[in-house]
């Protein structure tokens, strides 16, 4: 009993991670209908933005509180993959809005491509590991809970908090939801298209770095190529819940963070990854809107 | 008239300003994105602790090129762009009669194909056009088999397919276990490798057909992960990341071997001077024979009801089965044929390569063949080798520019930028010319005049 | 009494009975019975949201319906449950053709690629399921040639042969109305379902529309049921209507006895303001010179 609740709070922590990577996903979908393949790249620029403004608090200032350096590193890489993904939107994607469908979507892969190598170019091919920067861990009824866990499960939460609060009660909020179901008419009613879809991608990209960061901090490395793999199950979790579903974006991130802890607990590590990969052909094969998906009627 | 001009002036000089200040903001935006990638890198010092190397003269650099593109761009580059856009809306262009090349351009290309391998020798010697006829040549050929296959599902039929690679590998592997299980010869599991490979495209097909668009496109994606990854970790048969190595070479026909010690040697029949090069020229022939195979199956197929159906499902599903279309069949058909190619060129690149391994399947090769589709032109068989050509032979020409060492000190490799470089080209093409090379259609059957369909006309398909 | 002995004559093609269907609360069509019978042009009318495209989906097999029978009799006396069969069998098997609302054409397509493709199943057979076909058999090669003159006999009926090697997204309106139904009748049916083929003609294209269908039916005997607003089409053609209203059925006869029935008068009196006048101009202007 003890062991599957210690799966559940890994699978938690994990889920969250997903989860926040997820929501950038699910909303650039649903407010353009685009799968944007660069997303998990923009992950991992999250987590080197931080892993260098780690370095350099560390160089400037050598006992910085763990917490204010978290918060720093948290902030700038905010910023830092916001403005990433607001170029890249303007100068990539932007051209191509309204045209045959697949364009995008090779863009956003030449771009994936073009991330994680350009990071490579500069950074260099290596991993790069840091030292542990939280460590305490509590034992609460015989269960062993980092504060990593915790630090991680707090700030999704109260990320998606204050995230639900813009989405739902806010000008700004009024306008995505708008734009996302009609964007001819959300223009023609005055609401700045352009600008909501611009702010939707910075939105997005700001949860994946913090989830970027949340990741460094967790594992202790990261490498150019680690866009790749997380950002193809927080798609997956999406797709899982029903892309274009916030809900169902955090709810997928959750369940794959999970199938993953609890199968390779009582499996084989080694076939987690096909497991969720085949839970998510399964689940798509019985409701292929995802679980909180609006099934799509086909109109005759 | 002096009025005139006088208007221009300040419209010119307006404009300068205008560039100037987007060179501003274009300088503090590279500034804000670069500065911490490419300003600070992070190294490892001698004890394993990661250190922060400046470089604030690189960062410079970048956002020089940023601010002076820019106001390039504001200054000059967009205005001449406008005023050709107008000069050609005012004056619609003649239909040009096209040029002797652009007619005969397949026939002239198939050869300067043939060719290739012998002018390759005479220019660089056996050993010197290795190199060329194998990397540049069989590398692209096998990519232009591969997107031709994958042309079939997604360009044809309009079914959006993220796994190719699968299939790819399962013909690989078919090849690599069955030749060094059984010792089958490589003329019976060429097809074989097809065939097997046409039957998992039929199994994945199946469950996944009531899917539509990007629900399609990530189980398909799902799928070739767990290919590759019960690649990986069935290390009983497949020898996991190791990979299987000393697959059997393919001989001419059973007549010819090129292995060294066999008594039929090809080189030792001939008295020739021993060389792997007669091998690979053997592989270009091989590989170039196989590409008119499946080139000339796709454009029968799509003389055929079956290939029509396809098209006619890219265009509208609904329609189809209004029509008495077995939609189910149909798409399954799609998966299988395009499966089949891939399988038969996975099965090539294991001869090719004699070693197999799951590295050789991820997910980027998907990615790379169905950029080459789309880059291509889907649906067009002679813009998607020119794509191939380009994409595969332009990113590996950039492993020969040694001299570029010399420009940028010794410590530049070239090899690293192959797949950044590669990557914005696939931007770059999509921003440029969203349907690719060839953006029109050739139609299966005409009354009086074929006339080629307009990209604007076809639909993507949304299956 | 006219009618009763029109119909006592009448050799039914399609009989539906006690159809129901439900979108989740709401009853779309509520126990519906009607028959159209063969060599006449039958057609369904009632207001908006009367559930007529609904009744078309399901006798064309792209909806279930929750209850109820549709039975397809076939010249050759064949009978098919039109609700059992999915909506490609519909037409393979049971021979009902059908054209939509909003147009779907295979834009991409040339005009003559959409009169193939509708022979599919035919030329499917010939090319012995694509294998012979791709090792160049003569029977393939014959089976395409007369698919081409079937097609240029359609494309002549519909006015099109000088657009046959134009893309079909690029034909104007009224010509991809006549596109539709020529490559519903390239799959050889034996009773054609045409969902408000005049929506958004002019009057001269409507013209070329009511040609066409009478055609239709005097050369090949084909049955068929529209679905029509505009009531001038309707009177013109039609020899027989039916029409709903909230899914029911208010009236069932020749125009003559519908347009006079208070009921149908009612419904589309009663249903919304802005139409009233439209249809009693309607009616002024068929009810003196219809002598049809």
């Amino acid at each position: 009993m003890e062991y599957f609740v210690q799966q559940l709070v890994n699978g938690l922590t994990l889920g969250s991670i997903y989860g926040l990577i997820a929501i950038g996903y699910t909303m650039v979908y649903g407010i353009i209908g685009m799968v944007n393949f660069a997303h998990g790249d923009i992950f991992m620029l999250g987590g080197f933005a931080a892993l260098i403004v780690y370095l350099i608090l560390v160089g400037l200032f050598g006992g910085i509180p763990i917490a204010l350096a978290l918060f720093i590193m948290i902030i700038v890489a905010m910023l830092m993959t916001g403005l990433w993904n607001w170029v890249i939107e303007k100068m990539a994607y932007r051209p191509l809005r309204g045209s045959f469908r697949l364009a995008p979507l090779i863009t956003a892969i030449g771009m994936s491509i073009a991330l994680s190598n350009f990071i490579q170019v500069t950074q260099g091919p290596r991993n790069k590991p840091v030292p542990p920067l939280v460590s305490s861990v509590y034992d609460i009824f015989g269960i062993s809970v980092s504060l990593k866990q915790i630090i991680i499960v707090v700030v999704t939460a109260v990320l998606l908090t204050i995230f639900w609060y813009i989405v739902n009660h806010t000008p700004l909020g009024r306008a995505q939801r708008a734009t996302e179901q009609d964007r001819k008419m959300a223009a023609l009613l005055g609401i700045d298209v352009d600008k909501t879809i611009s702010i939707t991608f910075v939105m997005g990209a700001a949860l994946a770095a913090v989830a970027g960061t949340m990741y460094l901090m967790y594992y202790g490395v990261i490498v150019f190529t680690d866009g790749f793999t997380p950002g193809v199950k927080a798609f997956t979790a999406a797709v899982l819940g029903g892309i274009g579903s916030l809900p169902g974006a955090v709810l997928g991130g959750l369940m794959i963070g999970l199938i993953e802890s609890l199968w390779s607990a009582y499996f084989t590590i080694d076939y987690k990854d096909v497991a969720t990969f085949s839970i998510l052909a399964i689940v798509l094969i019985f409701k292929p809107s995802g679980i909180l998906g609006r099934p799509e009627v086909e109109k005759v | 008239m002096a009025n005139i001009s006088h208007t221009n002036e300040s419209a010119s000089s307006n404009l300068m300003a205008r560039a100037l200040r987007e060179a501003f903001y274009a300088g503090l935006v590279a500034i804000g994105l670069f500065v911490l990638f490419v300003g600070l890198k992070t190294d490892q010092n001698i004890l394993n602790e990661l250190v922060l190397v400046q470089r604030w003269g690189l960062l410079a650099v970048f956002v020089a090129i940023a601010m002076v593109g820019r106001f390039l761009s504001v200054a000059y580059i967009r205005p001449w762009l406008d005023a050709r856009k107008a000069a050609k809306a005012a004056a619609p262009t003649v239909e040009r009669e096209a040029g002797f090349v652009a007619r005969n351009f397949s026939l002239l290309a198939l050869i300067a194909l043939v060719v290739y391998p012998p002018v390759m020798v005479a220019l660089f010697g056996f050993q010197g056009s290795l190199k060329w006829v194998d990397n540049f040549g069989i590398q692209i050929l096998i990519y232009v088999m591969l997107a031709w296959g994958l042309n079939i599902v997604v360009g044809l039929a309009g079914l959006l397919d993220l796994g190719y690679v699968a299939f790819y590998a399962v013909g690989a592997y078919s090849y690599a276990l069955l030749s060094s299980y059984f010792g089958l010869s490589f003329w019976l599991l060429l097809p074989m490798a097809g065939i097997l490979a046409a039957l998992w495209g039929t199994i994945l097909g199946f469950p996944v057909l009531r899917l539509k668009g990007d629900y399609l496109a990530i189980v398909t994606l799902a799928f070739g992960e767990i290919i590759r990854l019960v690649l990986i970790n069935w290390t009983a048969v497949t020898k996991g990341t190791f990979g299987i190595s000393g697959i059997a070479k393919a001989s001419v026909f059973g007549i010819w071997s090129f292995d060294v010690s066999a008594s039929n040697n090809f080189a030792k029949a001939f008295g020739l001077p021993m060389s792997s090069a007669y091998y690979k020229i053997f592989l270009f022939y091989l590989a170039l024979a196989l590409c008119m195979l499946a080139a000339f199956v796709t454009i029968r197929l799509r003389r055929m009801p079956i290939g029509r159906a396809w098209e006619a499902l890219r265009e509208d599903e609904i329609a189809c089965r209004s029509l008495g279309i077995n939609t189910v069949t149909t798409k399954l058909t799609a998966f299988a044929t395009g499966a089949m190619f891939g399988g038969i060129a996975g099965s090539f690149f294991a001869v090719r390569q004699g070693f197999v391994s799951p590295e050789s399947f991820v997910f980027l090769e998907s990615a790379i063949i169905l950029a080459i589709v789309v880059l291509g032109g889907m649906g067009s068989l002679v813009g998607i080798a020119i794509a191939a050509t380009v994409m595969i032979g332009g990113t590996e020409l950039l492993r020969e520019m040694d001299f570029l060492k010399q420009i940028f000190g010794p410590d530049f490799t070239p090899e690293l930028y192959r797949m950044l470089i590669f990557g914005l080209a696939m931007i770059v093409v999509m921003v440029w010319k969203p349907r690719g090379f060839v953006g029109s259609r050739e139609p299966t059957a005409f009354l009086r005049e074929r006339k080629s369909v307009s990209g604007s006309f076809t639909k993507e398909g949304h299956g | 009494m006219a009618l009763e002995t029109d119909t006592m004559t009448k050799d039914p093609i399609l009989k539906v009975e006690h159809l129901s269907m439900r979108f989740g609360g709401l009853m779309a069509i509520n126990d519906l019975s009607f028959e159209a019978y063969r060599g006449d042009i039958t057609a369904l009318i009632g207001p908006n949201g009367a559930g007529k495209t609904t009744v078309f989906n399901c006798v064309t097999g792209f909806y279930k319906p929750t209850m109820g029978m549709i039975t397809m009799r076939q010249k050759a006396g064949k009978e098919y449950l039109l609700e059992r069969m999915s909506d490609y069998e519909v037409n393979r098997d049971a021979k009902v053709a059908r054209t939509f609302q909003n147009i779907r054409l295979f834009s991409g397509l040339t005009v003559l690629e959409n009169l193939l493709v509708a022979q599919h199943n035919k030329l499917m057979l010939a090319s012995g399921y694509t294998i012979l076909g791709l090792l160049g058999f003569p029977t393939y090669k014959r089976a395409v040639g007369q698919s081409i003159e079937q097609a240029k006999y359609w494309l002549d009926k519909a006015n099109l042969t000088d657009r046959a090697d134009d893309p079909a997204g690029d034909l104007p309106y009224g010509a991809q109305r006549r596109l539709e139904i020529a490559r519903a009748m390239c799959t050889g049916p034996e009773f054609l379902c045409l969902d408000e083929p005049a929506a958004g003609l002019n009057p001269r294209e409507s013209l070329a529309l009511n040609e066409l269908l009478r055609s239709i039916r005097k050369d090949t005997g084909t049955s068929i049921l529209l679905i029509e607003h505009d009531m001038s089409v309707v009177m013109e053609i039609s020899d027989h209507v039916v029409v709903l209203e909230y899914g029911q059925k208010i009236s069932d006869g020749n125009p003559e006895h519908v347009k006079h029935d208070p009921k149908v008068i009612a419904a589309y009196l009663g249903v919304e303001d802005d139409e009233v006048e439209e249809v009693i101009e309607q009616i002024a202007e068929i009810a003196p010179g219809d002598t049809h």
